[in-house]
């Protein structure tokens, strides 16, 4: 009896102590960036990105403060911002590290239209030419203008089956491939992107995201009776929240607002990634999906996945998706692997309240906020610079420079995976297999420890190869010939001409 | 008992009946039969079994490669880890045994433990070669590590079910009924233990919270 109370005493210790420790975690600060390592726990990081400036409409001279902007594009060193509350769109032109001067700010546009004021203007595109897509919402089109804003053309409500003629064309994000294609996202039409050919006609939709269901509601569904069904949710894919045409022509989209379910089944995907055809291509070969946070529960008011509202790529095809929903950034690298996460939701530099749109300019990032109607300038810290010129070095074929780069980053952060698996690759192309081997291990990165070791085997094989046929012939032969052996001698010791014939025993 | 252990056929017996393990995966069914009417088996080689497929089972931690098992070190209670088999084998013992005592079994409860520590022969015979092997092999070749190792499960599952059969003495339909009904056994046992541990625990934190307003209010 004692005893039992004396480990009663135990556990209501072990449990205080329990509960105050796990009290003392809660209270840990984290770091502004982390990252999600193989186990997908939290690891605080050095930060990939510091906050240059945040620019509000003063402070590029504007007597108008943004309203409600919705839009951001960059192109050269010019980065354009659709104040969609204004109805006008503001293009700067980037003439230092943090100087912007106002090249131009425009509210109409010129030539041979009946309505040349734009209307809330969501996006803006711009051709390799130089003409100016801009999807003008408020006035249900998306109009086409030259470098003058000298209009050309205007691409209207898609000729479909499945549109209805009479519903208000609500383009509101944008973008046009080099042959002068425009994909457009619309408002209430979920059959994917519009695609319009250059000459203006409507030519389908791309790239729908396939609809998901759960099994049970089908059923529900097949046996409801007629005006039931009509009274029930039905099954339509979600539409897509953003898109960005990266270098290389292929169009990444965000649908931000999947439901959980699906997200954790992965019959849905945060980020598509379309080719021409409008199939979903994005590599995810990272531990975890691309869908942003991997912890949903409710933390400072917020909770829910991860709503990718914008994303955008980098000439190095890492690409960075904004996250509504906690006002993060999220970048993935073209394995789908993490890069770096940051951010939040607040008034301070780097924080959010309501990020709307993001966009690149060199390694730089600019997120546009359309509540506190400011621009956020992110310039990469050594960190990450570090870590984008060991990952470009890679795909330029300098394995030697790229691995010196991982190593300086795993000295700056000794728990970034990505670094360890980067210095194996670099050795695993420098034929040092043992050592790669030893990287990918610490990194549980299966399918490039294998390649090494598959190398690193052959190579032992081929070095050993004598000591390997002669240890193979001696297990095979050594018992063979004691078999030989002992069977000679048997039929010595028992033969006839050794044996006393008259005692019958061997002599 | 220690005077024993000085006797040299304590050994040899020892030897022996470790050894009729070997006999006991390969001819199952005489085996097992032959394990306690011929008395062939005995509890310190049914003990040394267990042994070994707890300790393999947690040295496989460590040493399979980790593409096959990767091990969340901060999460491992070595402990739980090992009671995770130690305890489902008491439980199924003491559940079938209190099952089948009612329904003519023959085999008592230390016979339905060692056949049952016996049954567990593949498990080290063949996953301790196998995690020296696991080192060796590439992910393309996961498939041959993958597949032994599901067999060596199914193999120890067979002889288990065989086993059982043959110190019940009971044919092949009462035998798969009984090892289906052990299962539910085992069910309520757990469910019998969380109750009483949740009683338990209400009880203590009863006292508890007494003792605690008690020395408020001093």
């Amino acid at each position: 009896m004692k005893k039992m109370i004396k480990s009663i005493g135990a556990l209501a210790l072990g449990a205080a102590v329990f509960a105050t420790s796990s009290l003392s975690v809660m209270a840990a600060e984290r770091s502004y960036t982390y990252n999600y390592d193989y186990w997908g726990d939290v690891q605080d990081s050095p930060d990939a990105y510091s906050v240059t400036n945040v620019y509000t409409a003063s402070s590029f001279g504007l007597d108008v403060n943004f309203k409600n902007p919705q839009g951001l594009f960059a192109k050269d060193n010019m980065l354009y911002i659709c104040d969609t509350g204004n109805n006008r769109i503001v293009q700067l032109e980037r003439t230092g590290t943090e100087a912007f001067t106002v090249a131009r700010i425009f509210d109409s546009i010129k030539g041979d239209t009946d309505v040349t004021a734009l209307a809330s203007p969501t996006d803006i595109a711009i051709s390799e030419e130089g003409d100016i897509f801009i999807s003008d919402n408020g006035n249900a089109r998306i109009v086409k203008v030259d470098s003058d804003l000298n209009y050309l053309m205007q691409f209207d409500l898609p000729v479909d089956s499945n549109v209805s003629a009479d519903s208000v064309f609500q383009p509101s994000k944008i973008v046009v491939d080099t042959a002068g294609r425009v994909y457009c996202i619309a408002t209430s039409i979920n059959q994917g992107l519009c695609k319009y050919e250059a000459d203006g006609t409507f030519s389908g939709f791309v790239g729908a995201t396939p609809v998901t269901f759960d099994f049970v509601d089908y059923v529900w569904k097949k046996l409801a009776t007629q005006e039931q069904r009509q009274r029930m949710a039905s099954f339509v894919p979600t539409a897509y929240d953003n898109i960005y045409m990266d270098h290389e022509g292929f169009i990444y989209a965000c649908a931000g607002g999947q439901e959980e379910d699906d997200l954790d089944s992965g019959a849905a995907d945060a980020i598509r990634k379309l080719n021409l055809m409008g199939n979903d291509i994005l590599v995810e070969n990272g531990e975890y999906p691309v869908y942003g946070d991997l912890y949903w529960g409710e933390g400072g008011g917020y909770e829910g996945p991860s709503y990718f509202t914008d994303v955008t790529v980098f000439e190095n095809d890492i690409y960075v998706c904004l996250d509504k929903n906690r006002g993060r950034l999220f970048g993935y690298d073209d394995q789908g692997k993490t890069v770096f996460c940051f951010g939040g939701n607040g008034n301070m530099d780097g924080y959010f309240r309501q990020p709307a749109a993001i966009e690149h300019m060199g390694h730089d990032l600019f997120v546009l906020d359309s509540l506190d109607c400011s621009v956020t300038l992110f310039t990469p810290t050594e960190f990450g610079e570090l870590v984008y010129s060991a990952i470009e070095e890679f795909d330029e074929g300098n394995y030697v420079v790229s691995g010196e780069s991982w190593q300086k980053v795993m000295e700056l952060d000794g728990n970034y995976d990505l670094a360890y698996i980067g210095i194996g690759r670099s050795l695993l192309r420098q034929k040092k297999f043992e050592e790669a081997m030893d990287y990918f291990e610490l990194k549980y990165d299966a399918d490039n420890y294998s390649k090494a070791y598959k190398q690193y085997r052959k190579e032992w094989v081929e070095d050993h190869i004598v000591v390997l046929v002669i240890v193979i012939l001696a297990i095979f032969l050594i018992p063979m010939g004691i078999g030989k052996i002992r069977r000679v001698k048997y039929e010595i010791d028992t033969a006839d001409i050794f044996e006393n014939r008259m005692t019958g025993r061997p002599l | 008992m220690i005077a024993a252990l000085k006797n040299k056929e304590t050994y040899q017996e020892y030897v022996r009946s470790l050894k009729f393990a070997l006999y006991c995966t390969t001819h199952p069914l005489d085996g097992f039969w032959d394990l306690t009417h011929e008395r062939r088996g005995t509890y310190a080689a049914a003990n040394t079994i267990l042994f070994l497929t707890l300790l393999i089972r947690v040295l496989k931690l460590r040493y399979t490669s980790f593409i096959f098992l990767t091990v969340y070190w901060e999460g491992i209670n070595i402990f739980l880890y090992i009671a995770s088999v130690a305890f489902p084998l008491a439980m199924f013992v003491v559940g079938n045994w209190g099952l089948t005592t009612l329904f003519d079994g023959k085999g008592r409860l230390g016979q339905v433990y060692m056949a049952s520590c016996y049954a567990l022969t593949p498990y080290p015979l063949v996953q301790f070669p196998l995690m020296i092997f696991s080192n060796f092999v590439t992910v393309d070749e996961a498939e041959f590590y993958m597949v032994i190792s599901a067999l060596s499960l199914l193999w120890a599952a067979l002889l288990m079910i065989a086993a059982m059969g043959q110190i019940h003495e009971f044919g092949a339909g009462k035998n798969m009924l009984f090892m289906v009904a052990s299962l539910f056994a085992m069910m309520v046992i757990l469910f019998i233990l969380l109750l009483f541990f949740g009683m338990i625990a209400q009880g203590v934190a009863y006292f508890i919270s007494l003792a605690k307003e008690i020395m408020f209010r001093l």
